[in-house]
């Protein structure tokens, strides 16, 4: 079989709403007898892989799962906070499946898959059933029913929530119910194991190359199909709201080895997060965005006020009222506070580049929660009978009520700015937190190396261009417990009789020996600086050049730099301590030469896409109020194909046709 | 800030360690208790020394990886906090700082401040699961409404990061807190009720097995728990524990 053979999606006949039913009835499927003989190795334990894993073993199959951590359940899945997107239509305010769809593809600015998109908000009913019948606590009301919220970019209260900790009980069930086929022995799960290599065998994936970070040895491992669910590479910006250990290099793997990584430069720049600190910074951390449902986000309208307050003259609290640009309202009168993430970045950005940035660096915006306390101050007065008046009394009663709905998130602002955001408005700023782009996969989510599938964040996405709130745990479970589990028996069922994969095989030999070779080349290695020297440096480069606005002049020279770096890596990188035992130098070491790569082909797919959509926002093409322009002619999937170095990559273009949707310029206004 | 840090360093399990000192000089109050061991590790690794390991991964207090004992204590001297969200302005110019391991029999140590706390994973595959399987016909997730009370106590018992803090900070290194959380959060909800009193058997059995003490209800546990959860968890474990050896 011809790698890429695959492309493009081979999409099911029939109209959309029939086309996964019809699918289910038509493929191939495994008998159960014969799961047995089948191994898959899934790589990564969050929401896609763990669902994935768990599903795939309860099924029958052989399953062999791989986490960097310590344990499958501290996946970066864990720290998603706001809440899953379902189209249930418990509220009774008109949702259903098309309107789920609807809204997921336009959010995404026109630039995903129909088909693809529509199956998701077909099955997100049954991730929430799941889930209940897992034991997941979500929040109730009085009534004992679910509670929902609303989240960004959508008129519908649709999502799902426990807290701000979604994302940790959604992975604790997806846990849960691993830990149930591990005990049956169904799972063999590798804690602290990464993959280094896919080992691809007569053109199809048949294993990996994975590395034991305690004990520092190479491991053959061998499978009839291998998952790659390993989230998003976010974290070649170096700083981002990802874990410190996310990272790209499975999926980097497997597109060195065939793969084609669709749309690298779709990521998504999340409007609330704490604004960097200083130069010791390692992570970002996100503020939710249900903030926004009751913060207000302004800077000083007068310039001299911003340099007063930057300069700590000034408080922000003594600013007047008619003195303040609330810049989203004034700018986007319809949704306000609530337009979608990308707009709302962008909108920061330009204020804090304008000058009226509001913390020492410069960049950073106010979001503001003193009209909500006085709104909810007032209201639980006179609903309490008392003295509605009374400015103190409204004051403390609308902290209560804030405190309920958003307690954790002040106590770790607090935590880590040292201010109390109850009385000073909160300062927040942009930040890289989730990459819509990823491993290209068609219909049955196989990538273009035929038995390797790409799961998750991992993959290029239903998102498109942006990322809608509580979609992205939508996606990671619907993949991994609704749609993999269903599509990869149509490509095993030709491997009933293969039989177990030997690893003492010409194949395995020399994918082992490439990782051998590149682990040494950094420990033996005369360099002089640690790796965080050149992840930084690139991240600087990403960020300011690649980041929230971008024009073909930075993006060339960005290349150039990239290159630079990734010159000077090699040249002069400093990695301590042996190849044996624990190392997470030489470990970083690995991740940091693929964010090297994958850095240059993003901006490379950035200047190659010349229209602004989305999270892609190109500054020769906007409109004369300063929105995204987009174009017809760009409306494909940029797929690239490793041709050797990131500069030789290959495009392919996957041309995006609506049907079902009328294409329509995105307006929040 | 100038600080004197006296950390455990060990090569590995089978190799004995020691308390090593270091003088970090220039250290920012806004840096976290993490950044201001990088900067370490950076000046570890220019030097040609192997820097210091430790776990951590989320950096924003929920994924649980991040352990060390600080100054005597899981996760340093501010409530609440796991060690990634202590910020360094909780210390002063010219502190002595003791980073330890998390110390437990059933967490060996693997590396310098890492430890290997899958024992409680295995405790968890003892019986932390709904036996339902993915099927996407399950009922209707309204179809079994959940008292509001009982559907909040779950989540509250259920938010635990399993981070092993309870463990260090007991003088017994019991995992009751840990174990008695899982178990809480399916007893008060439906859908653990049918194997409720296997999951409890279970789950303290291999809780023993893997060497944690027992509880002598010091309440050290709460007290140091980042998370907050509450020994009333433990006080329902027992209660499970009994009826279900009643009722076998």
């Amino acid at each position: 079989m011809k790698i890429g053979a695959n492309f493009p999606a081979k999409i099911p006949e029939g109209p959309i709403k029939d086309k996964w039913t019809s699918y289910k009835n038509k493929i191939d499927l495994v008998n159960p007898a014969n799961k047995r003989l089948i191994d898959i190795i899934v790589v990564g334990t969050g929401l896609a892989g763990g669902s994935a894993a768990a599903t795939l073993a309860e099924l029958g199959y052989n399953v062999k799962a791989f986490c960097f951590q310590d344990s499958p359940r501290r996946a970066h899945s864990i720290a998603a906070q706001g809440g899953i997107n379902a189209s249930k239509n418990y509220m009774g305010d008109g949702d259903s499946d098309y309107r789920l769809f609807y809204d997921t593809v336009k959010g995404g600015d026109y630039r995903a898959r129909e088909e693809n998109v529509y199956r998701l908000a077909e099955v997100s009913g049954n991730i929430i059933d799941q889930c209940v019948a897992q034991g997941v606590p979500f929040a109730r009301d009085y009534g004992g029913l679910l509670d929902n919220r609303s989240f960004g970019g959508v008129l519908v209260s649709r999502t799902f929530y426990a807290k701000g900790q979604t994302g940790q009980q959604l992975l604790l069930g997806a846990y849960s119910a691993m830990n149930r086929q591990i005990a049956r022995g169904k799972i063999k799960m590798y804690n602290r194991h990464e993959m280094m290599d896919l080992v691809i065998v007569e053109g199809k994936a048949r294993g990996i190359i994975a590395k034991n970070l305690i004990t520092g040895d190479l491991e053959r491992h061998s499978a009839h199909a291998v998952v790659i669910a390993s989230g998003g590479y976010g974290n070649v910006f170096y700083l981002s709201t990802n874990a410190m250990g996310s990272n790209v290099s499975a999926a980097w793997k497997i597109h060195k080895k065939g793969a084609w990584f669709a749309n690298p430069c779709f990521t998504q720049i999340h409007p609330t997060c704490i604004p960097v600190s200083g130069d010791h910074q390692s992570k970002l951390t996100l503020m939710s965005e249900s903030l926004r449902n009751d913060g207000r986000i302004w800077v000083p309208g007068k310039e001299e006020d911003a340099k007063a307050i930057r300069s700590g003259t000034l408080r922000p609290t003594a600013i007047a009222e008619d003195d303040r640009d609330y810049f989203l309202e004034r700018r986007y009168p319809a949704f306000g506070n609530l337009v979608p993430r990308d707009v709302a970045s962008r909108a920061a950005k330009e204020r804090c580049d304008a000058g009226f940035g509001v913390n020492a660096t410069g960049e950073a915006v106010y979001l503001d929660f003193a009209a909500a306390i006085i709104r909810y101050g007032k209201e639980k007065a006179l609903v309490t009978h008392q003295d509605a008046n009374n400015e103190a009394l409204v004051l403390e009663l609308g902290r209560e009520i804030i405190a309920t709905k958003y307690g954790n998130l002040f106590q770790m602002y607090e935590k880590i700015v040292d201010e109390n955001p109850y009385e000073t408005p909160m300062m927040i700023y942009p930040a890289v937190h989730y990459t819509m782009g990823g491993i290209w996969v068609d219909y049955d989510l196989m990538t273009t190396v035929p038995g390797c599938y790409a799961i998750g964040e991992a993959n290029f996405s239903e998102h498109g261009a942006n990322r809608l709130g509580a979609s992205a745990l939508m996606q990671g479970l619907a993949d991994g417990y609704f749609v993999l589990p269903y599509t990869i028996g149509n490509y095993l069922a030709e491997d009933i009789r293969t039989g177990a994969i030997p690893v003492d095989t010409p194949e395995f030999d020399a994918a082992e020996k490439g990782v051998q070779e590149q682990l040494e080349r950094f420990i033996y290695n005369k360099g002089s600086k640690p790796v965080d020297y050149f992840h930084k440096k690139l991240g600087k480069v990403m960020w300011n050049k690649v980041g929230m606005s971008r024009n073909a002049k930075d993006l060339n020279d960005a290349i150039e730099e990239i290159q630079a770096i990734r010159d000077e890596f090699y040249k002069e990188v400093k990695v301590p301590g042996n190849l044996d035992g624990f190392n997470e130098e030489l470990a970083k070491a690995g991740r940091v030469a693929d964010f090297l790569e994958l850095g240059e082909l993003f901006a490379k797919d950035a200047l190659k896409r010349e229209e602004s959509c989305g999270g892609h926002f190109r500054e020769e093409y906007q409109t004369p109020e300063g929105e995204a322009k987009r174009d017809k002619a760009f409306q494909y999937v940029a797929a690239w194909e490793h041709k050797g170095a990131p500069k030789d990559a290959k495009l392919h273009k996957e041309m995006l046709d609506y049907k079902y949707i009328e294409v329509k310029e995105r307006s929040y206004k | 800030m100038n600080l004197k840090l006296k950390i455990w360093r060990q090569k590995n399990a089978a190799t004995k360690g020691k308390i090593v000192n270091y003088d970090i000089n220039e250290v920012s109050s806004d840096m976290s208790f993490l950044e201001m061991l990088d900067v370490l590790n950076a000046d570890l690794t220019e030097k040609g020394d192997e820097p210091v390991s430790f776990d951590h991964d989320c950096r924003e207090g929920i994924c649980g990886s991040c352990s060390l004992q600080i100054n005597g204590r899981p996760h340093g001297p501010d409530g609440g906090t796991t060690t990634c969200q202590l910020h360094m302005r909780k210390f002063k110019d010219g502190d002595s700082i003791v980073i330890e391991p998390f110390r437990a029999k059933a967490f060996p140590i693997v590396k310098d401040l890492i430890i290997d706390r899958s024992a409680f994973d295995r405790v968890q595959h003892a019986g932390a699961f709904v036996s339902v399987n993915t099927s996407g016909n399950t009922q209707d997730a309204n179809a079994t409404p959940i008292n509001k009370g009982d559907a909040d106590n779950a989540f509250d018992a259920a938010s635990c990061i399993g981070c092993g803090a309870c463990v260090a900070a007991c003088k017994n290194a019991s995992a009751m807190l840990f174990v008695s959380a899982k178990v809480s959060q399916y007893a008060l909800l439906p859908q653990g009720q049918v194997e409720r009193e296997k999951r409890v058997t279970d789950m303290i059995s291999q809780m023993d097995e893997e060497g944690f003490g027992a509880c002598t209800n010091t309440g050290a546990c709460e007290v140091e728990c980042p998370k907050g959860i509450s020994i009333t968890n433990i006080a329902r474990m027992n209660r499970e524990f009994i009826k279900s050896n009643l009722k076998s």
